[in-house]
């Protein structure tokens, strides 16, 4: 049962975090909104996973965290020096 | 014992919780980046780890509460990272923060953003 509630207020902070990357004014609040949904995914699949009774969701849920670190770095390396600094096109 | 672990877990689920909704409001009504990075670091450190904690605590000792460990570890350690990252390219972007800070400052050649900073291209 605190499982299903703790899994519809992460829905309802993902709606609230969605508004955010909406609204957000610059892309920075972009990024920051993207980052706090990956949080909110990576603790509604773990949820999921002990509301159906499978516990096994968390191996997803490891590698949703890891993408979502990387992603956020890479996104910004984009914005802050143009390129993702491989060989090819380098930084400016 | 099992009635003591039930409560612990659900106290424990409910601070998270709490700590999830407080960060997502913050994140909605905060004036600038640099404010929501706060709302959103509450929702990275304690949101998760207290939830996680909780998780763990309802799950016993198996490899599914080891797992779990590990996600809390590792979002312990990397979210302060991702939303330093984001404070530094802001700031390095040229955003300016709210508030009555801005002391008459010498006008800086900022360098020329795409990323939606008022006042540039």
């Amino acid at each position: 049962m605190m499982m299903i509630v703790a899994m519809i207020s992460c829905a309802v902070c993902l709606v609230m975090a969605l508004i955010r990357t909406a609204l957000g004014p610059t892309a920075f609040d972009r990024v920051l909104a993207v980052n706090a949904i990956g949080t909110l995914i990576i603790l509604g699949i773990s949820l999921h996973g002990f509301v159906m009774g499978r516990p096994e969701f968390v191996d997803i849920a490891l590698l949703y965290a890891i993408l979502n670190f990387i992603g956020t770095f890479a996104v910004l390396k984009i914005f802050s020096t143009g390129s993702l600094g491989d060989r090819q096109t380098g930084p400016k | 014992m099992d009635m003591l672990i039930l409560t612990l877990s659900g106290l424990s689920i409910f601070i998270g919780v709490a700590a999830l909704l407080i960060g997502s409001i913050g994140l909605i009504r905060l004036p600038d980046v640099f404010c929501r990075i706060h709302a959103v670091g509450m929702i990275d450190t304690a949101g998760a780890s207290f939830i996680i904690l909780g998780m763990s605590i309802y799950e016993g000792f198996t490899l599914v509460t080891i797992k779990l460990l590990f996600i809390g570890i590792f979002l312990f350690f990397t979210s302060p990272i991702a939303t330093h990252a984001v404070a530094q390219v802001a700031h390095k972007m040229g955003v300016e923060p709210v508030g009555r800070n801005l002391i008459e400052r010498p006008a800086k050649k900022k360098p020329a953003s795409k990323c939606g900073v008022r006042g540039k291209a």
